[in-house]
């Protein structure tokens, strides 16, 4: 027999992640605006952007293949099938032995490397430009992303999302210095795959500067508002993968719907930290030369292996 | 279930100490350098103070008092006020690429690891995990050392190695005796004086104190 209600719980989960993303993306630009100082337009703008764009038509390039046009759906969809995976409110969720922690990253690189041929099917200077860009930098953040990940396995025996958070939600409080380390790691991968300031400026349209922005621009219509929103979910995501990881107190573990209420209401709460911390690593920081970045990253990748190698020597 | 938990804020430092030694190898400002290594000290510092209390060697409170004042305080100090007199202004010194000396580090660790597990099984001390951290440390000081070629950076690398080192008699046999260790912070000092009149003639007379121009210092033939 089927147990419905941990469907009900996977769709409850995969409309917050839909409707949220938005809205965390807005509240992530408001108050970094406030930080700024700046006038912001509120945490509902990016909903007012995402319809302006899907009633928008769609331009294509005359030689646009199909890649071009199957990528905005193909980056969507994957989008949604990780949020799908990922516990956000309860840890009772039938996708989610479809794919581990390893699955899960391939997930990110199939959306990577999507957008990277649809930035170069087009044949302009900038698309193949942020393409390479794109390519060199997850080559170098996919290791330490995966290192992070091990470390955490590591203290749960297991490579499975839920299995992890489940023993980190209720295992025994220990003092643990690798989980630090691979915090530490996963926030700067967290930043160079969600395109944050040391690495891309997600606000930018210059030229010499932009990463993610260049693979993307000739996009136009309902396909940019399927790749925005992806974006946006893929931010959502990143942090709510890092916040089921490294603090998934208040989860919910069956699916008592009280439970659930409280683990939406923790997981609202935890974000709106997150999502003032990200702006102030923002804010804080310089973005990083680009020939700087494999310094960068390779912290990164330093700081996952010695979470790994302090697991093994002192724990 | 007092002492898994200070053995836990042990490992803690222990593992804050490591992350210092890699950022004395990656930091390319002299002043960064600088801070790093007080905050090593200072972690070195607490940390033996943790393990005289569990263990109730009470010298160690002594020697962790010791490691505030000349390792947290003095030395930053004196080398800082070494820089501001021989006024090194190009902070940024060019090494050997930064992700490769990661990579070696790395490497370091995991082979101090191997190389100290045997003793770690024989150990029943508390402290007897970090032992190949303390060894790591010596090494990557000593690798520092050998990628930098500053001679302040130098200096520096050398006193991380000499911090591994108190860490390892710490986390091995619960420090050394006081006699010895009263005698390390003096050699530290006097260390530290002797520095500084070398910095003074090394860079009177080069102009620089990059010690790869000491190759110049050969006869002509």
């Amino acid at each position: 027999m089927i147990d419905f209600s941990s469907f009900i719980t996977e769709a409850l989960q995969l409309l917050i992640l839909l409707l949220a993303a938005p809205a965390f993306t807005g509240w992530v630009k408001t108050f970094k605006c406030l930080m700024q100082g700046r006038t912001y337009a509120g945490i509902f703008q990016p909903y007012r952007d995402i319809v302006k764009l899907f009633s928008k038509e769609v331009i294509l390039a005359e030689n646009a293949s199909w890649i071009f046009r199957f990528t905005p759906y193909i980056v969507f969809g994957v989008t949604v099938l990780i949020g799908g995976i990922i516990p956000l409110i309860s840890i009772d969720l039938p996708l989610a032995d479809t794919a581990d922690v390893i699955a899960l990253v391939m997930l990110f690189a199939i959306i990577r490397f999507f957008t990277a041929l649809a930035g170069m099917d087009i044949g302009t200077a900038f698309g193949g430009m942020g393409s390479s860009r794109e390519m060199t930098i997850a080559s170098l953040a996919e290791p330490a992303m995966l290192m992070a990940v091990f470390t955490v396995s590591l203290g749960a025996n297991s490579t499975s999302l839920t299995h992890v958070v489940q023993v980190m939600a209720h295992g025994q409080f220990v003092l643990r210095p690798s989980l630090a380390f691979a915090l530490l790691a996963f926030i700067m991968v967290h930043l160079t795959e969600t395109g944050r300031v040391p690495v891309d400026n997600p606000a930018t349209h210059l030229e010499l500067t932009m990463i993610h922005e260049a693979m993307i621009l000739e996009y136009s219509g309902r396909h940019l508002a399927l790749i925005e929103w992806a974006g946006m979910m893929k931010l959502f995501i990143y942090s709510a993968l890092g916040i089921a990881i490294f603090c998934p107190w208040g989860i919910a573990a069956t699916d008592d719907p009280i439970a659930m209420l409280a683990g939406g209401v923790f997981l609202f709460c935890k974000l709106a930290v997150g999502g003032v911390v990200l702006v102030l690593i923002e804010t804080g920081l310089a973005k990083v030369r680009l020939f700087r970045l494999t310094e960068y990253l390779g912290s990164a990748f330093l700081l996952a292996t010695l979470g790994m190698l302090s697991f093994f020597i002192l724990e | 279930m007092t002492l898994p938990l200070a053995a836990q804020i042990n490992s803690v430092m222990a593992a804050l100490i490591l992350l210092t030694a890699f950022g004395l190898l990656i930091q390319r400002r002299i002043l960064g350098l600088l801070h790093l290594f007080a905050w090593q000290g200072f972690f070195l510092s607490v940390s033996t103070a943790i393990v005289g209390y569990v263990t109730g060697v009470h010298h160690l409170f002594i020697s962790s008092l010791l490691t505030l004042t000349f390792k947290v305080i003095l030395l930053p100090y004196i080398l800082y006020a070494l820089m501001k007199k021989l006024k090194i202004r190009r902070e940024i010194e060019s090494m050997v690429n930064i992700p490769g000396t990661m990579l070696i580090g790395i490497a370091l660790v995991i082979f101090s690891y191997h190389l100290t597990s045997p003793i770690t099984h024989l150990s029943n001390l508390v402290t007897r995990s970090t032992l190949a951290v303390a060894l790591a440390t010596v090494m990557l000081g000593l690798l520092m050392m050998v990628t930098r070629s500053h001679a302040v950076t130098q200096i520096i690398g050398f006193l991380a190695m000499e911090n591994g080192l108190f860490f390892a008699a710490t986390s091995a046999t619960y420090g050394m005796p006081m006699v010895v260790e009263l005698g390390v912070a003096l050699d530290l000092l006097i260390a530290a004086l002797i520095f500084g009149i070398f910095f003074f003639h090394i860079s009177t007379t080069f102009d620089s104190l990059d010690v790869a121009q000491m190759a110049k210092l050969k006869e002509e033939d």
